[in-house]
């Protein structure tokens, strides 16, 4: 996919002779095409470029394009440069220079990419040469803009997991033990009437009945009522998430709402408080009573502990990823590396969004009683702060299932709108809906990852295959903003699941340090003497700052293991045959000396 | 409740107690409340000591242990500063005192910091042990009477000698690293008088490399060769005083330079003056004074207050630019060496500080021996120790000046570091090893790190053999001797499990070498010359020096800011290769690449503890299965020569490592709370986007829905 992952493909694929390749990305590649094609991929168009390669300089080439990707090899570098780029991760296409454009290379397109770089290239002036390629990469980069569907809809992939399975709601409630005597599963929301951006599978209160709980929608934030995340195992307190109340400048209450989350507060046994986490700045929640929003009041919910989080809004984490993008790309800041970095506030956002989790797990697991986490409408900072505090209380979702699990239900099956926050086949590369919220998320399990390096099953190549998919448009699993609407749209019967793709060669997102732990809760520390920008990541394009591929570290473990299981194996062999031995030599009662002359010899 | 108890402190071969208080509360580190010990607070002529009442805790020993400095052990050398609490206000405490504290803050030289509460001890007590260890640590002290020189007296002669550290204390020694390096084709290792004082010897021929154990001042001195032969050099400037003889010296040697450079071959050389080209040594002091104070945290609301705007304070102290700037500058004189095949003579005042600096870096850069334990160590008794690094005097160890203060070898080891993380599997050693290395500065039972030349060392070890009754040859301990300071359980994790050695062919062909020189010894050195030239040399070198200067420093002094493009190609096409561990390496200097030796500066902060966590989980698990594999081995060598294999199927030990802190192996804190640490002030302010802050994510008036 990079410029910088030149050589790879260069050495195994273009000299190969074998009529077909397994390229990195799973693509099959037929000997007598230019390009790796996916089942269902289509060519379009193909021209003669200038790559204007932002470390190495112009490079000539040609650029592929499909239905599903631009793809763009040198045709005089050595080593061959390559690019190959899924157009989902287009943002913006922009058309640089006129006609009478002079300059060398200043006619052509720049193309800005939702993965951290963007992409320049000069083109001939005559001949509507770039009027064509502009016209089909806009067509095909932003489809739901063209009447036309996403490539997850052609995709005819095949692979032996299917990701579809990987969640079932049902079965990840019986998993956390539920339903029991104080929690039930409620199907109120089969049809989505209750609320059309929550699943239509929902753990409530054993005390609250359905009607109790359609007066409460009334009083949340477009009905999103509190329900249940997880359960503590032990303690029996649970993870609550909600949207705000709709309490508006008069302060109005509901009874409904203040009863059922008094039955909330009880569910646990305990007689502790319930503790109620807004994850937005108190300032900011104050506001939005202007727009009829608010938080829960202490005179209504005398039995509530409220505190806020100070999480920012999803207008400041946009801004701030952009500024992080201008101090990486394409150039790293040299001389004030941590102050630009302290600028873009981005790790400070991490750390906030970390420490609010961190609250969450420890009020659960140790303060025993429940907590209900909730921001504006409960699909953003609310998602983040409830799968980062199951993650660490949670075992389970440190591997690569548990993790798939994790994102289905907390974000996917929750309503995190992926459609708008990413802007999925969609031109309006302004619209102000868009927002790196999962992004952050995934930035913040790979703190976690990197503080506890073997406490995840999965490694950082899964971390960065999630977001390269939450772009491209390859699977159904990010498409869409709620299980409403991916239902309708037949998601799962008409595309593929990203899981798929990783559960059929899940070693390639095998941790090789890993190990097991049950029951351990996994504190990271929120400090900035811990927290680091994700290089790997954000940083990758840049040939200049790479990390050593494969990690040594990990390449000398597996070594060693390969080592052990060997010793391992040549040892029962060896007891096999001293066993044999000792049956025999007992029968003819050899003297110890013997026996030991008689193995050496043997070997 | 106090409880007095007989508490005796475990002293040293001649370490005397000088004064003690009894009833010292030690406060836990931990957090904020007064949690905390009671116990014996000693002064000796070595340590600062704690002792605890209830020295029950002695049961766990842990894994990791220091056999001179224990937990609550500070050398007098380590002490930094020492601060008195008068109520609540903390007063630096130096020289003599008319009111005492009731409570003492000691911060160490390796960054821990010891609270303790006087408030309970006898009053008289509280005056002796507080002015005595003001006294011993901080005010200025004669060489002798360092403790080195009681302890070696004491002690004479305990150490085994058995080191595979080459010291370089003989010409042995340096023709030996000529050949290793094959700079002995245009190099030659000369000695000059052993007096160490004058240099009838000046060898004026093209073969010009010679060490000398002069006072301070070294001419040029040949530091490593290039497999082309490039040559690494250093050289003093002159001192601008010159008193005949030394000017006489100076003339003959630059003829040497001269005639070499001006012959044929004509060899290129590049000259770099790294006191214009690098940091002054005041600027390096300057930073780490800032940097360290980061580290120095008496309690956790300040551990999270400087959290906020971490970065920042990180960059304003400066020390990671200059780390920058050094790796850099180092690069470059590798890029002079291995693609300009250019000779380089490195230039500083005294060629004692950056000089041992860069040229250390570039051969642990260039020469693969040097990642090695025992090369490295080689290296610095090459570079530093026989080098004539002032180790006295930038570590004031005596508190004499402190003006002479700068942490020039804790740069050094701060770059290497930068290597180590980099590239884990070129080194032998660990960061673990570095850090117990940085440590072992303060340690004054070695001479390694406490004396300010060779000659310096030299004349003492003379003085201290009339002090002892002719007990047979005398020896200062060296630092390699890990053994004095380390069980081999402890000593394991100074070696790099993920270490590849170099393939054996070439360890033969060194040994080899080494044996070709037995009989080059015998060969007799080639004799002086005198200087022909006398009348007319100062206008010749004057003139040389100039039109190399001129026009070399010139050239790098340019190179700080913007590198030619020459060095970007260099830098450049090595990343795109794939690493070759045992051939060059070298530092990723951009920004993000350049981090904070978290080992060693976060190590006794309890906040930064990440229990399980941390780069020790990972080499745990390696550990683990190295030792699992040496297990299995062993079982097969048995299996081999044993038939009766039986009742011998007990799984391998294995270290419990599921929980180790990151700060492992150093605070060992058994006191581990479950408790997340929650940062206690967090930031906030983002004043230059009021309008986005204001915003809600999507603005819908959710007002209407009511209506």
């Amino acid at each position: 996919m990079a410029s910088s992952s030149t050589s790879k493909y260069n050495s195994n694929s273009l000299e190969n002779s074998s009529s077909k390749q397994n390229l990195k990305d799973g693509t099959n590649w037929e000997q007598n095409e230019e390009i790796p094609r996916l089942p269902g991929e289509t060519r379009v168009t193909d021209k003669d470029v200038i790559y204007m390669c932002p470390f190495n300089g112009p490079v000539k080439g040609r650029v592929y394009i499909t239905n599903y990707r631009l793809y763009l090899r040198s045709v005089e570098n050595d080593p061959v440069v390559i690019l190959n780029v899924p157009l989902g991760v287009i943002s913006r296409i922009e058309k640089m220079g006129g006609a009478s454009s002079r300059g060398e290379n200043s006619y052509g397109l720049d193309i800005t990419c939702k993965d951290m770089r963007n992409l320049r290239f000069a083109l001939k002036q005559e001949g509507h040469s770039r009027r064509d390629i502009f016209e089909v990469l806009t067509k095909y980069a932003f489809p739901q803009s063209h009447s036309l569907p996403f490539f997850a809809f052609v995709n005819e992939e095949k692979f032996p997991e299917n990701g579809w399975m990987v969640y079932n709601p049902m079965s990840e409630y019986r998993r956390q033990g539920l339903p029991n005597e104080r929690w039930r599963v409620t199907f109120i929301n089969e049809h989505y009437g209750l609320c059309d951006t929550y699943p239509s599978l929902l753990v409530v209160p054993y005390n609250a009945t359905d009607d109790d709980l359609k007066k409460v929608a009334a009083f949340r934030s477009r009905n999103r009522i509190p329900v249940l995340s997880w359960i503590h195992p032990e303690t029996q307190a649970v993870i609550m998430r909600c949207s705000q109340p709709l309490v508006g400048m008069s302060g109005k209450r509901n009874k409904d709402d203040e009863r059922y989350l008094d039955i909330i507060r009880e569910a646990n046994g305990q007689i502790s408080k319930l503790t109620i986490y807004d994850a937005r700045p108190n300032v900011n929640a104050v506001a939005n009573k202007a727009t009829g929003g608010g938080y829960e009041s202490e005179d209504a919910y005398p039995n509530a502990e409220l505190s806020f989080l100070d999480i920012h809004n999803i207008h400041v984490m946009r801004e701030s990823l952009k500024k992080l993008k201008d101090i990486v790309y394409p150039n790293v800041e040299e001389s004030h590396w941590l102050s630009s970095l302290e600028s873009t506030h981005w790790l400070e956002h991490i750390k906030l969004v970390l420490t609010g989790a961190i609250q969450v797990a420890d009020k659960v697991s140790s303060g025993r009683s429940s907590v209900l986490v909730h921001c504006s409408d409960g699909w953003d900072r609310t998602a983040q702060l409830t799968s980062l505090a199951m993650l660490m209380l949670d075992s389970y979702y440190r591997t690569i299932e548990g993790f798939e699990v994790l994102v289905q239900k907390e974000w996917i099956s929750f309503g995190h709108k992926f459609a708008s926050r990413i802007g999925h086949g969609d031109k309006n590369h302004a619209d102000t809906d868009r927002s790196p919220i999962f992004l952050q998320f995934i930035d913040c399990v790979w703190q976690m990852s990197k503080q506890f390096p073997t406490a995840f099953e999965f490694n950082e190549q899964f971390l960065i295959t999630i977001l390269d998919h939450l772009y491209s448009c390859r699977f159904g699993t990010f498409l869409y903003n709620s299980e409403f609407l991916r239902e309708k749209e037949k998601v799962t019967d008409r595309t593929l699941s990203l899981w798929s793709l990783i559960n059929s060669d899940k070693s390639k997102y095998t941790n090789a340090f890993y190990s097991k732990e049950l029951n351990r809760a996994l504190y990271p520390v929120a400090s900035m003497r811990h927290l680091e920008l994700w290089v790997n990541y954000y940083i990758r394009w840049n040939p200049r700052i790479r990390q050593q591929q494969p990690n040594p570290v990990e390449q000398r473990y597996l070594e060693l293991l390969a080592l052990r299981d060997d010793y391992i194996r040549r040892l029962e062999e060896l007891q096999i045959t001293n066993n044999s031995k000792i049956s025999n030599s007992s029968a003819s009662s050899t003297s110890p000396s013997q026996m030991v002359s008689q193995v050496q010899t043997h070997f | 409740e106090p409880i007095e108890k007989e508490v005796n402190p475990h002293l040293l071969p001649g370490e005397l107690l000088l004064c003690e208080a009894s009833t010292v509360y030690k406060y836990v580190q931990e957090d904020g409340s007064n949690r905390g010990t009671y116990g014996k607070l000693v002064c000796t002529n070595f340590k600062i000591s704690f002792l605890d009442d209830d020295s029950a805790s002695d049961d766990n020993e842990p894994q990791f242990k220091n056999k001179i400095v224990g937990e609550n052990d500070i050398t007098l050398q380590c002490v930094d500063q020492i601060y008195g609490v008068y109520d609540e206000k903390k007063k630096l405490l130096t020289g003599q005192l008319r009111k005492y504290p009731e409570k003492l803050i000691i911060y160490c030289k390796d960054l821990r910091v010891f609270n303790f509460c006087l408030r309970y001890t006898k009053e008289e007590e509280v005056k002796r042990i507080v002015s005595g260890i003001v006294h011993h640590s901080q005010t200025p002290k004669l060489l002798k009477r360092l403790f080195l020189f009681s302890y070696a007296s004491a002690a004479p002669n305990n150490t085994d000698g058995r080191n595979q550290t080459v010291m370089f204390e003989t010409l042995e020694d340096w023709r030996d690293e000529l050949e290793r390096t094959k700079g002995n084709v245009k190099y030659k290792a000369v000695t000059t008088n052993e007096g160490y004082r004058s240099l009838e010897q000046i060898p004026c021929t093209e073969e010009f490399t010679y060490f000398s154990h002069l006072m301070n001042i070294f001419l040029q001195i040949w530091c490593w060769s290039c497999h082309n032969g490039a040559a690494l050099l250093k050289m003093s400037t002159f001192p601008k005083e010159q008193d005949d003889s030394t000017s006489q010296m100076q003339k003959a040697f630059l003829d040497g330079i001269y005639k070499t450079i001006s012959k044929p071959p004509y060899e290129l050389l590049k000259m770099d003056d790294l006191s214009s080209s690098l940091p002054s040594l005041q600027d390096i002091q300057t930073a780490y004074t800032r940097f360290k104070q980061l580290f120095l945290i008496d309690n956790s609301t300040d551990f999270w207050a400087t959290d906020v705007k971490w970065f920042s304070l990180l960059e304003s102290t400066n020390w990671l630019e200059i780390i920058r700037r050094v790796l850099k500058k180092a690069i470059e004189v590798a890029e002079c060496l291995e693609i300009q095949h250019t000779n380089v003579l490195l230039i500083e005042e005294s060629a004692t500080d950056l000089c041992c600096v860069i040229s250390s870096l570039v051969q642990v850069m260039m020469d693969s021996y040097s990642r090695t334990k025992s090369g490295f160590q080689s290296l610095i008794q090459k570079e530093w120790v026989i080098g004539g690094h002032s180790f006295l005097d930038r570590c004031n160890h005596l508190h004499k000046s402190e003006k002479e203060e700068a942490p020039v070898f804790l740069l050094l080891l701060n770059c290497v570091w930068q290597l180590v993380q980099q590239y884990p599997p070129a080194f032998e050693f660990t960061e673990t090893y570095l850090t117990v290395l940085s440590d072992s500065l303060y340690v004054p039972i070695f001479s390694t790190f406490f004396f300010n030349s060779q000659h310096q060392r030299d004349t003492n070890k003379v003085r201290v053999w009339y002090f002892v009754d002719a007990v047979g040859p005398f020896r200062f301990l060296t630092v390699w001797d890990w053994c004095v300071q380390f069980d081999p359980k402890a000593l394991a994790f100074l070696n790099n499990p993920l270490y590849a050695e170099k393939p054996k062919p070439d360890r033969s062909q060194r040994k080899t070498a080494r044996f070709k020189h037995q009989r080059q010894l015998s060969l007799p050195l080639t004799q002086a010359k005198p200087s022909t030239k006398r009348g007319f040399f100062r206008e010749e070198t004057d003139h040389l020096i100039k039109n190399i200067l001129g026009k070399r420093i010139g050239k790098f002094i340019n190179s700080s800011d913007e590198p030619p493009n020459s060095l970007r190609e260099f830098y450049d096409s090595w990343h795109s290769k794939p690493v070759d561990y045992h051939g060059l390496l070298l530092p990723r200097i951009d920004g993000p690449e350049i981090k904070v030796w978290a080992q060693r500066y976060l190590r006794w902060i309890p906040e930064a503890q990440l229990h399980g966590g941390g780069t020790i989980a990972t080499a745990a698990k390696i550990l683990d299965l190295m030792e699992e594999v040496q297990s299995l081995q062993v079982k097969m060598d048995e299996e081999h020569s044993q038939a009766v294999s039986g009742d011998a199927h007990s799984v391998p030990m294995l270290r419990n490592s599921a929980r180790l802190s990151s700060l492992f192996p150093f605070a060992l804190l058994q006191r581990q709370s479950v408790k997340p640490a929650l940062p206690t002030s967090t930031w906030k302010d983002l004043e230059d986007e009021d309008d986005l802050v204001k915003r809600d994510d999507e603005f819908v008036d959710l007002s209407g829905d009511m209506l």
